[in-house]
């Protein structure tokens, strides 16, 4: 009992007794339900909406350049303008984060989970600290990033580069890997753990061949959902200084843009009435977008799926 | 281990195993809690950047209090009126809330309490799709449909970057983040609590209304404040349709332009020349300090209600 809240108590019997005593039935929940799935149609209707939106008006790209919008780079006319340079950017950012922030995210996991005893104040510490860092603006890390990679690391970035946007967006995303694959491996059975201990394993070799295995479709979920996350941000990218402007070449350490940039910059621009303007080119460049963070989004969700259903079953 | 003998009793190094694999064992232990600190360092590291960032601000305006104050925001006179970004990220904000959050609870309502497990499993993938979608295509659909379509049809303003569209299109970007959250909470709520409610005979609404939803509130308060900390750091939908660009007069009605504590912020870091010093530059640390600690304030109440919810249950 003492886990109801008394509230629910008063409110369980207030309208016990109300729907003993009243004539009409009905009314009041056929509204509620009217309400609850108009809210459902909008937020469908919303995105929709969107979709549609993007598609349409990528379509004049799509049917006059193809695949050469894929291929081209960066132009002062949007008949000519293709997204190369940002292509390009942007997966150079997303193999940062899976070089950088997967093996550091799950060993903090591993640590945080495994070898780290839950009261300790460290430990404590540690998870406060990885919600919070979740829960921190885009642009902060910019900020961040600005200062570290961009000033402090220049040595090794070479200032506004690529390399200094993959780090950047390789803290951003690290929370994210950090928290899902804390889940997963905290999902896994504590049996097997004593089944590896019982036969003299070490705490090492329990984790590498048992837990982590057991938790892999968990641990995998999370490094797609970050590098969808990653892929996605412009915010840090525009502090740190990715251009929207016009690109030599592809290059690590020269200036350099990602597909996000490339959109942010398009949408702003003034149009000049053509068949295909730049609100159009912005829109393909969504479409692109979209298919690769959408691509990755469905894979973990797929994954998950998957997962807690082969669950349900053990 | 090999001249083991029922004569010679165990020692505690036969239980230990070799030393090899002893070590590799330390050796990991150390390994992952290095990996471990480096979250902290990065907290630390963000905390110090802003900090230093700030104080140099206030040091290169000689800690002139009069400057924060002015008509508007105007980095490039050394204007910096505070109240220009607060109100214009709060204006936008709201708005973003006023639409977020009966539709990201609505939704949560209807998943949770109302939809069969067929209808669930095809919309609840759905909503995930929406919670995906990055933000940079959030902003180009306020631009080319929110503002036009609708905002300029409706109010028709002044200008049609405003924060009305600006509000709206970050409305958009967190609804999956309110619905989550919410059916999270809801689906926390012990079965029980429904079944004793239908037992003494009340109906699917009155059930919903008087039983689930005061049980799950904290929840529901949890996902609204985490909601308004995001859309109060959200960025590219701000600075591509709120109608200012970097600079502007101080400004509260929704279909006025206006600018937000994020746009101030990432035009001070993309000004023409990146020569990084001066007030105006600086000022990014500062507002930056700002608006962590407000996200950070939130983040912390609606953590600590999130955590309510585990515990009752």
């Amino acid at each position: 009992m003492a886990l109801v809240p008394s509230s629910s108590l008063r409110h369980t019997r207030q309208s016990v007794e109300s729907a003993l005593h009243r004539k009409d039935r009905g009314g009041a929940g056929l509204a509620l339900q009217i309400a609850l799935l108009a809210s459902v149609l909008i937020t469908l209707l919303v995105l929709f909406t969107l979709l549609a939106r993007v598609v349409s008006e990528a379509m004049p790209v799509i049917t006059n350049r193809g695949f050469e919008f894929l291929t081209d780079s960066i132009a002062s006319e949007p008949e000519k303008s293709g997204v190369w340079p940002g292509l390009y950017g942007s997966f150079l950012i997303g193999l940062g984060v899976i070089v950088i922030s997967i093996p550091l995210g799950i060993a903090t996991a591993i640590y945080l989970e495994e070898y780290a005893t839950s009261t300790s104040r460290l430990s404590r510490w540690l998870v406060i600290n990885i919600r919070n860092l979740a829960g921190v603006p885009a642009v902060i890390y910019g900020v961040l990033g600005l200062v570290i990679f961009v000033g402090w690391l220049k040595p090794v970035t070479q200032g506004k580069t690529v390399i200094a946007a993959a780090l950047t967006l390789a803290v951003l995303v690290l929370p994210v890997v950090i928290i899902t694959a804390a889940e997963a491996i905290r999902s896994v059975p504590q049996g097997l753990r004593e089944a590896g201990y019982g036969v003299g394993a070490t705490k090492w070799e329990v984790t590498r061949d048992h837990t982590l295995p057991y938790a892999m479709p968990g641990i995998l979920t999370g490094m797609m959902l970050s590098l969808a996350r990653a892929l996605g941000e412009a915010a840090p990218l525009i502090l740190i200084g990715a251009i929207t402007g016009f690109l030599p070449a592809t290059s690590l350490t020269g200036k350099f843009t990602a597909l996000p940039i490339l959109i942010y910059r398009w949408s702003g621009l003034p149009t000049d009435g053509g068949e295909v303007d730049w609100p159009n080119v912005a829109a393909a460049a969504s479409l692109v977008l979209l298919c690769l963070v959408l691509f990755f989004n469905v894979a973990a969700i797929a994954l998950r799926n998957r997962f807690e259903r082969r669950r349900v079953g053990t | 281990m090999s001249e083991l003998s029922p004569t010679t009793p165990l020692t505690i190094d036969d239980l230990l195993g070799d030393r090899r694999r002893r070590s590799k064992e330390r050796r990991t232990q150390v390994l992952l809690r290095v990996a471990a600190m480096v979250s902290i360092v990065i907290s630390v590291l963000i905390l110090f950047v802003l900090v230093r960032g700030a104080i140099n601000f206030l040091r290169a305006i000689d800690f002139d209090v009069s400057m924060l104050s002015d008509t508007g925001w105007f980095t490039r006179r050394d204007r910096y009126d505070l109240r220009t970004i607060v109100v214009g990220t709060l204006v936008i904000s709201a708005i973003a809330m006023v639409v977020a959050a009966p539709l990201g609870i609505g939704t949560a309502v209807y998943l949770a309490e109302y939809a069969s497990p067929r209808v669930r499993n095809v919309l609840k993938p759905i909503v995930e799709v929406l919670a995906g979608i990055p933000s940079v295509v959030v902003g180009y659909f306020a631009l080319r449909f929110i503002a036009p379509e609708l905002v300029d049809r409706l109010f028709n303003p002044a200008k049609s970057q405003n924060m009305l569209v600006a509000g709206l299109g970050i409305g958009v970007l967190v609804i999956p983040i309110m619905a989550s959250v919410c059916e999270d909470a809801l689906r926390a709520v012990p079965g029980s609590l429904r079944e004793a409610s239908y037992g003494i005979g009340a109906r699917k609404s009155s059930t919903v209304m008087r039983v689930v939803l005061p049980a799950a509130v904290s929840g529901i308060v949890a996902a609204f404040i985490i909601a308004t900390s995001r859309a109060i750091g959200e960025t590219l939908v701000a600075s591509m349709a709120s109608g200012l660009d970097g600079s502007g007069k101080f400004a509260w009605r929704p279909t006025d332009p206006g600018l937000t504590m994020t746009g101030a912020m990432t035009n001070a870091a993309g000004g023409t020349d990146n020569v990084a010093a001066g007030a105006s530059f600086e000022v990014l640390f500062f507002v930056g300090l700002l608006l962590f600690l407000a996200t950070l304030a939130l983040n912390f109440v609606g953590d600590r209600f999130v955590r309510r919810v585990r515990q009752a249950y």
